[in-house]
């Protein structure tokens, strides 16, 4: 029953772009083109299940116990990065195919907000392990679902007429609140 | 006097958030109120102001392969401080700004202004670089919570400006209404810059 609560929360109620405000830079920047959304949102939802199984690891084994829990700002920021780059030699030798895929959005994750924020959020969460990861998974799917909501009415909009002032960021912006305000609707599917 | 330049260059002509447009998430996340935005753009000017002075002076040390780990390492040691002072002197704000203190590390504004200014440049540019684009920050952010605070709870720093009773546009201190606010911030930014 947690565990769906979890994942409720984490899709739609607390949607990690149009709620909680992390990972707003690709949300603007890449979503213009739905298959680019969908290579963006696989690459985060591997990277940040995969970052929170080893912060998590980091914070309750190393820092806990040394009692140097205010490290964890840098800890976590240097070991996303180092992961991140990991994957993306690992993938090149093992998974040719999936890197070439995912391949130019991985570096591009380091400065996802997204990745670090959920880190430190299902810490103070005193999520155990297994929660932490299906928590950050569910967020990550999250993400996507907005990703490739505001990739298709994007694709949309470019057929559309709206006013010149507004070209550019605002319009991606309003457009965006007007998910945003969709997505309050769920807001009472779970306690 | 030919330094002011670079101190004026982050207030308006190259404003982080309404011209660069870095640093989105905090100003969506933290405009709920006036004093909520003031708080985030201080902290943030700190860190902006001391990592560009840090990296100005240590940019003959850092060799330019892992210069963006180093970077980082800087950054993220001076927000440890600020995360650190805000807890024990300010825990009010410390509360509501929540985990976007410690995210101040991943604000692009900081590490986009390392690597555009701070690593090029003396000093004393470093620092001025660092004040103007931290002002015009912490600005843009209380202005947007300022108007967000007044539209949808009918106060200024924690002041009321409408009785008790008074219907307020709620939704402007919800997400969407972050999301309305900075789009036509933009918007405005861009039609008074067009006129001149």
């Amino acid at each position: 029953m947690d565990y769906i609560n979890i994942i409720i929360l984490a899709l739609f109620v607390n949607n990690v772009v149009l709620a909680q405000f992390l990972g707003i830079c690709p949300f603007l920047g890449v979503s213009s083109k739905v298959e680019t959304s969908l290579g963006m949102g696989a690459a985060v939802i591997f990277v940040m299940a995969l970052a929170n199984f080893v912060t998590y690891m980091i914070y309750f084994f190393i820092l806990k116990p040394l009692n140097i829990e205010f490290m964890q700002t840098i800890s976590f920021i240097l070991v996303i990065a180092f992961l991140v780059q990991v994957v993306e030699l690992i993938l090149k030798k093992a998974a040719p195919s999936l890197y070439q895929a995912l391949g130019i959005y991985l570096p591009l994750i380091t400065t996802n907000c997204a990745v670090l924020g959920i880190a430190i959020l299902a810490v103070k969460e005193n999520y155990n392990m297994v929660m932490s990861v299906v928590y950050a998974s569910a967020i990550a799917v999250g993400f996507t679902i907005a990703l490739i909501l505001m990739a298709g009415i994007r694709e949309q909009m470019e057929n559309t007429g709206y006013p010149k002032g507004m070209k550019g960021f605002p319009i991606s912006l309003i457009t965006a609140g007007l998910l945003s305000l969709a997505f309050m609707g769920f807001s009472g599917l779970v306690k | 006097m030919g330094n002011m330049r670079y101190l004026l260059n982050g207030l308006w002509k190259e404003n982080p958030t309404l011209v660069l447009v870095l640093g989105t998430c905090p100003t969506l996340a933290v405009t709920t109120a006036a004093m909520n935005g003031l708080g985030m753009g201080a902290a943030t000017t700190f860190v902006l102001v001391f990592s560009n002075l840090f990296i100005a002076l240590l940019k003959n040390l850092i060799p330019d392969k892992v210069r963006i780990a180093a970077f980082v390492v800087i950054i993220a040691s001076f927000v440890t401080i600020v995360d650190l002072t805000m807890k024990a002197f300010t825990p009010g704000l410390y509360a509501a700004l929540g985990v976007f203190i410690p995210l101040i590390v991943v604000n692009c504004i900081i590490l986009g202004r390392a690597e555009a200014f701070a690593q090029k440049n003396k000093p004393i540019p470093a620092i001025l670089d660092g004040i103007g684009m931290g002002i015009g920050f912490t600005l843009a952010l209380t202005i947007m919570g300022a108007v967000r605070e007044i539209l949808g709870n009918g106060s200024i720093f924690d002041i009321k400006l409408v009785s008790e009773s008074t219907k307020t546009i709620i939704i402007f201190i919800l997400p969407p209404g972050a999301f309305f606010t900075y789009g036509y911030f933009i918007a405005i930014k861009n039609r008074l810059s067009a006129n001149k």
